[in-house]
């Protein structure tokens, strides 16, 4: 018999604890509140699938994932159409003032975005965009495309020159280059990069929170606003919170190759 | 195509890399820029490509001026010393790209890519991508592209440097080949002496951002205009020896003395600098006027076939190239032979003085270089 490895020993008393919260989550979610509450075991006691269909069937929930879905998407369009055209300038041109914008860009990310608020809020109410999709969007952006421009100039920096010039010479025009020829080659940081804003933008709560109202009410909210006469519904909450994590992880799969050479090429 | 510069100059970020320079190409044929790295060549292809503009001075196109010409307004092809692909496309995508910009019709494409390929071997290649391919096979594909365009000016930037020696030998016969039979004005840029001479052509000196001199290949190699020259088109550099000419007398190294060879006849009595390539200075006395000089061996290196020693001898180092292999060791002593009528003699100025191979254009032998190297 194989002695176990100290080494093994620590890596699953890690992954234990690391896995253990998420079990628990999944568990509750199967459980109704009673048996939450009433009994403590290991295994889910009576499980049935009951939250997640009051999820699926309740709009008041099923449309917070909409909404959150929607001003996601939304943010990580917006952000890749401001972030290439910024990147490739950062990357290929000198100007006045370029390295000192470069770090400026960064330095918004180390603003909390609870400074931002009320300007947003203020600005958002002024112009009528209170409560809807794009407002959080763009509240987004504010901390999304200086982390895009980051990642995406640190790949197209690795792409040669050369290959700028070489496609001029064979008569390509700026655009059709752009889209036929340099995109491709920077498509890992495009994916890495859609991925972090995709995850910042779905598990940002205090903007999206305080910029919505209904119509446009994220998931991350509805689950904090459960709080009903009963108390909390504990098992509703583990289901959504089940649910939530879904999108993240599907992300994290399609993307996972991307990501593990976005860490060895770009600025990840 | 007559392609001219004119008094050109390049300053980037406060460093000046082209010093009002001014030049003109032979039209239709290979062109060789000759320097070593840092002496301008890559800045004067990118003028001529369009992808920079000079500070000052003027880029003549067919008599126009052409200085501002964008890129993609002037017929040009180019190949860099890197191997630059389109690395998403296919090599038969890498070599059409030019072809679809300037919107051929399919079948001529297609008749092009494969005849370019072709003439490259490279047409069992086209459906990989260029990171599939070895290195000399992405620069055949960057070589095709460039040439199935037929520009009417091609820019090659030390094409073959990145490759192995015997790729490299290769695609420079193939590469002379198609110089010849294309119509397009070729410039070359290279920093090796043995690969202009085997290209041929007009050769263009250039060092530190100045064109030092321009002629026909085998002339300028036989009778470099300045002691730079010398250094610049030579490998190993030219010997240099201090010395002086005394009546029928010359003296170098010190106590090395000869008769006045017959090629200083009409120099005056003086100080000089004489120059001396490395495959004059021998083992065994080449002629009977041979002046011998004892010293040690420095360093030996073989290379190939070839061995190259480094004589010292009283404060002066003598580079000796000798065919075949032979070994010393360090510190040996050793005594190598000089022959006066090799001797090149340089002014105080460092401007050639005399050349053993007579004055500039009386060099009769153009063929005799071309396969064997320098004579």
């Amino acid at each position: 018999m194989k002695a176990v490895r100290p080494s093994g020993l620590a890596l699953t008393c890690y992954l234990i604890l690391l896995m253990l919260p998420l079990y628990w989550l999944i568990k509750m979610s199967l459980q109704s509140n009673e048996d939450i509450l009433g009994t403590f075991s290991l295994l889910p006691v009576n499980p049935s699938f009951d939250n997640y269909i009051t999820i699926f069937t309740d709009s008041s929930w099923y449309l917070g994932y909409v909404n959150s879905l929607t001003y996601v998407l939304m943010n990580v369009t917006i952000v890749l159409l401001v972030a290439l055209p910024a990147a490739y300038a950062f990357s290929r041109y000198r100007f006045i003032g370029d390295k000192h914008m470069f770090f400026w860009l960064l330095s918004n990310r180390m603003a909390p975005p609870a400074v931002f608020l009320l300007p947003f809020f203020e600005l958002y109410h002024a112009v009528g965009l209170f409560d809807t999709h794009i407002a959080v969007a763009l509240a987004h952006c504010l901390f999304n495309v200086p982390l895009a421009v980051w990642i995406l100039e640190g790949f197209m920096s690795s792409v040669p020159r050369e290959v700028d010039e070489m496609a001029y010479i064979d008569g390509y025009s700026f655009p059709r280059f752009f889209v036929t020829v340099f995109l491709p080659l920077v498509r890992n940081g495009v994916g890495v990069t859609a991925f972090f804003c995709f995850m910042y933008s779905w598990i940002e709560l205090l903007m999206a929170r305080t910029l919505t109202l209904t119509d446009a009410k994220p998931i991350s909210v509805t689950m904090t606003r459960t709080i009903s006469a009963a108390g909390l519904d504990w098992g509703l909450l583990a289901a959504a919170g089940t649910l939530t994590l879904i999108p993240g992880a599907l992300v994290i799969w399609f993307v996972r190759n991307y990501i593990a050479k976005g860490f060895a090429l770009g600025r990840v | 195509m007559t392609v001219t510069l004119d008094g050109v100059t390049k300053t980037v970020a406060g460093e000046t890399h082209l010093y009002g320079m001014s030049l003109s190409l032979v039209p239709n044929g290979l062109n060789v820029l000759l320097g070593p790295t840092t002496a301008g060549k890559t800045s004067i292809l990118r003028l001529l490509a369009g992808l920079d503009r000079p500070t000052a001075g003027r880029v003549l196109v067919e008599g126009a001026d052409r200085t501002t010409a964008g890129v993609r307004d002037r017929d040009v092809a180019m190949v860099y010393q890197q191997f630059i692909n389109y690395p998403a496309f296919s090599v038969y995508d890498n070599i059409a790209a030019p072809l679809r910009r300037a919107r051929l019709p399919g079948p001529e494409i297609d008749r092009r890519v494969r005849d370019t390929a072709a003439l490259l071997h490279i047409d069992h290649l086209l459906d990989r991508l260029p990171g599939q391919l070895s290195g000399g096979q992405q620069q055949r594909t960057a070589l095709a592209r460039a040439l199935v365009k037929r520009a009417r000016l091609l820019l090659l930037d030390e094409p073959l440097v990145n490759l192995d020696y015997k790729l490299r030998e290769e695609l420079r016969t193939e590469l002379r080949h198609i110089f010849q039979t294309g119509g397009a004005t070729v410039v070359y840029a290279t920093t090796e002496p043995q690969e202009a001479l085997l290209l041929g052509g007009q050769a263009i000196v250039v060092d530190a951002g100045r064109v030092l001199q321009i002629g026909e290949m085998v002339d300028v190699y036989r009778n470099p205009a300045s002691v730079r020259v010398g250094e610049v088109f030579s490998d190993p550099p030219i010997n240099l020896i201090a010395g002086r000419i005394a009546g029928g007398e010359v003296q170098f190294g010190g106590e090395m003395r000869a008769g006045r060879p017959v090629h200083f006849a009409g120099l005056a009595d003086g100080a000089y600098r004489f120059g001396v390539r490395a495959h004059h200075v021998d083992l065994a006395p080449a002629g009977p006027g041979a002046v011998s000089l004892s010293g040690t061996v420095e360093l030996s290196e073989i290379s190939g076939a070839e061995t190259f020693v480094h004589v010292r001898h009283n404060g002066l180092n003598l580079v000796s190239h000798e065919e075949g292999v032979h070994s010393f060791r360090l510190g040996e002593p050793v005594t190598v032979y000089v022959d006066p009528d090799r001797l090149y003699a340089f002014d105080a100025a460092d401007r050639l003085a005399a050349s053993p191979h007579g004055p500039a254009g009386a060099a009769p032998v153009l063929a005799k270089t071309a396969g064997a190297g320098p004579a």
